[in-house]
């Protein structure tokens, strides 16, 4: 009982939950300490990374994407993992330490249904009982994931609550905890919330980085000019960030949900333009007005659709470790066809926000830049979605 | 710290009774009756009052507490509102303890020194913050001493030892004791008994507790002070009757008022 973890990231952090939930926080953050330290957990963990979900992903130079021959771009492809996404490493990681605290109920809140699909692959396979919530807005923009969770035998429940979104899920599956936590572990979907999920979520998804920093150097050998990574909740970037942190010469840059641009009201860009305070367990940056009250995000892409962000972003943008910025619905979209077209690639809607930044950095690269870009996530989930929106407004193509 | 929890324990104790405390959401279902609804829970003969400010994202809220938040701010009912409302309270009534219960957003958005500062002024005697635990309540403690504003905590059934010891050491005022875990409600009763938690608070000496959570019958209230709680909190119950009036508010004052009334003389010891 005395190891423990620092809750904070400088400023930001913390756990900021009813006195109900401490209790569970801080059984979780225990089990999670001597899992960590347990080789036996470990080897599991990594037999079904390996084994069932396909690691290590690959890192793929592209061939015709980098609008410029100085500019190298690799895609650190976890689209390729089972799942179709990143989310697949923590889920089996956060299972199996529920498993290990003897607990045989899992709640988790989803809000395109990505974190749903991957908390209902990993309870199916570790034999756990599983409820999503999801809002009620969501359930009927994302029939076919309330479908797949449904097939591996997890009960949704729509949110009716507030603005029936990713938000009002996370309030959901916190109040559903309070009553249960004896039974039941809530896998929180992102590198947010109280703690210790921002560093547990972080350390079931460094592997990402780890990875990638190995493959590079392998295949230039040397570490890359930049890091790209998407933003909503932090946990791919958190992933791929991590192992970098220390290396002072690769420039980590994070890309948040722009939506219809910083100067609408239409956006999810937290760092960029949110202001300090608490949601979700957590100091960090949020949306809101001028009285605390929280504030709806938008983004076309509705894993990034989220109005906090993981509290070690925060602290990476206040200490000036990495920098934050964000791209539009419409450059998104425009890098979604771009790798579609040019790689036969085609991105999560999440990750293109990455890509668009990453051929910012591409174009105005001066002499030999090496940029890897985290492809959290494939987009097949998205093709309704972006077919829809392109009809409507042909100019992207 | 104000003296009006430790006169109204006072006096109850020479009553022999323990205390009926009712909660709604201020502004609900809107400011004008909101006035109407807490002047009729003092004539009903409530004890305390906690109160709520309306907030976007009550997690520590069951559906019924939930919905009171939403029609407050569909009334637009702001934090300031707030404020005005319960210094109209104030002049109604100079004695009658005022409890604040709001989420730690709000605070952070003020800024904790104003914020507590406020309540001082229009005379709040505590506040209780629904997400900060007791691990995290420095800053607001600090902040609630300097201004002379009960900083309450909430003793849940499944505090350690530990814990409870730290609970009963920070609070001032009185103590919120949780009948059982989950949110706000009527769906889930209380569950009683909960002498031990009271055992440990008072070897503790802790303030003394008012049991929250599932109080919405007399019965409840009775055996809550059976139990040796000093009071109930009673809040979804009492914003039921708003929620089920809402197309006449005069019922709905006088129906609260009754209910007060009601749950008040059952806690006779």
């Amino acid at each position: 009982m005395t190891q423990k973890l620092d809750a904070y990231f400088g400023e930001f952090g913390g756990m900021f939950v009813p006195e109900l939930l401490v209790p569970a926080l801080e059984q979780l953050e225990q089990e999670f300490i001597a899992a960590q330290n347990d080789p036996a957990f470990k080897q599991e963990f990594e037999s079904l990374l390996k084994e069932y979900a396909g690691r290590p992903t690959p890192l793929t130079l592209t061939r015709n994407f980098s609008p410029n021959p100085l500019a190298k771009i690799y895609l650190k492809r976890e689209d390729l993992l089972h799942g179709g996404a990143h989310k697949t490493n923590q889920v089996l990681g956060q299972a199996l330490l529920t498993k290990r605290m003897g607990k045989s109920r899992v709640i988790a809140e989803t809000g395109a249904g990505q974190h749903g699909v991957a908390t209902a692959l990993a309870c199916a396979l570790l034999g756990l009982e599983c409820r999503i919530y999801m809002g009620a807005k969501d359930c009927e923009r994302q029939q076919p994931n309330v479908f797949r969770m449904k097939l591996m035998g997890a009960e949704v429940i729509p949110v009716d609550a507030g603005s029936g979104t990713l938000k009002d899920a996370v309030n959901e599956a916190l109040r559903d905890w309070s009553a249960t936590y004896e039974d039941s572990h809530y896998l929180l979907g992102t590198a947010a919330g109280p703690h210790p999920f921002p560093t547990l979520v972080r350390e079931f998804q460094k592997m990402i980085g780890i990875e990638a920093k190995e493959q590079i150097v392998q295949a230039e050998g040397r570490l890359p000019d930049y890091v790209v990574a998407c933003v909503g909740g932090g946990s791919n970037a958190i992933g791929m960030f991590a192992d970098f942190i220390d290396e002072k010469d690769v420039k980590l840059i994070g890309v948040e949900p722009g939506g219809h641009g910083l100067s609408t009201l239409k956006h999810g860009a937290t760092i960029c333009k949110g202001t300090k305070g608490i949601l979700h367990g957590a100091v960090t940056y949020i949306m809101q007005d001028d009285d605390g009250q929280i504030e709806e995000s938008y983004s076309v892409s509705a894993g990034l659709d989220y109005p906090a962000v993981g509290p070690q972003h925060a602290y990476l943008h206040a200490t000036g470790r990495a920098e934050y910025v964000a791209a539009t619905d419409e450059q998104a979209l425009e890098a979604f066809q771009t790798l579609c077209r040019c790689e036969g690639i085609i991105p999560a809607l999440e990750s293109s926000h990455a890509l668009a930044h990453a051929l910012d950095i591409a174009k105005a690269a001066t002499e030999e830049t090496i940029i890897v870009v985290n492809l959290s996530g494939r987009g097949d989930k998205d093709l309704a979605h972006v077919h829809r929106v392109l009809e409507q407004g042909g100019h992207y193509e | 710290m104000s003296n009006r929890y430790n006169q109204m324990f006072a006096k109850l104790k020479e009553q022999k009774q323990g205390a009926f405390v009712p909660f709604v959401t201020i502004g609900d279902p809107n400011l004008a009756t909101s006035l109407d609804i807490i002047k009729g829970l003092i004539d009903g003969g409530a004890d305390a009052l906690e109160l709520g400010i309306p907030y976007s994202d009550p997690i520590a809220d069951g559906p019924t507490i939930q919905k009171a938040n939403i029609r407050a701010l569909e009334a637009k009912v702001t934090p300031k509102d707030c404020f005005e409302l319960i210094k109209q309270i104030r002049q109604y009534n100079a004695d009658i303890p005022i409890g604040l219960l709001l989420y730690s957003n709000l605070i952070f958005a003020k800024g904790l020194n104003d914020f507590y500062a406020l309540c001082a002024d229009v005379g709040i005697d505590s506040v209780l913050v629904a997400d900060v635990p007791a691990r995290e309540s420095a800053p607001f403690k600090q902040m609630a001493e300097k201004h002379d504003v009960d900083a309450i905590f909430i003793a849940p059934p499944n505090g350690s030892e530990k814990s409870l010891k730290h609970i009963a050491e920070q609070g001032s005022g009185y103590t919120y004791l949780l009948s059982r875990a989950g949110v706000t409600g009527t769906e889930t009763v209380a569950n009683m008994p909960i002498e031990t938690v009271i055992a440990a608070l008072n070897n503790y000496n802790a303030p003394p507790a008012l049991l929250g959570f599932g109080i919405s019958q007399p019965e409840h209230v009775k055996a809550a002070i059976e139990s040796g709680a000093a009071g109930a909190i009673s809040g979804s119950a009492v914003v039921k009757l708003i929620e089920t009036n809402l197309d006449n508010p005069t019922k709905m004052v006088t129906e609260i008022t009754d209910f007060v009334r009601v749950m008040k003389a059952a806690t006779g010891k």
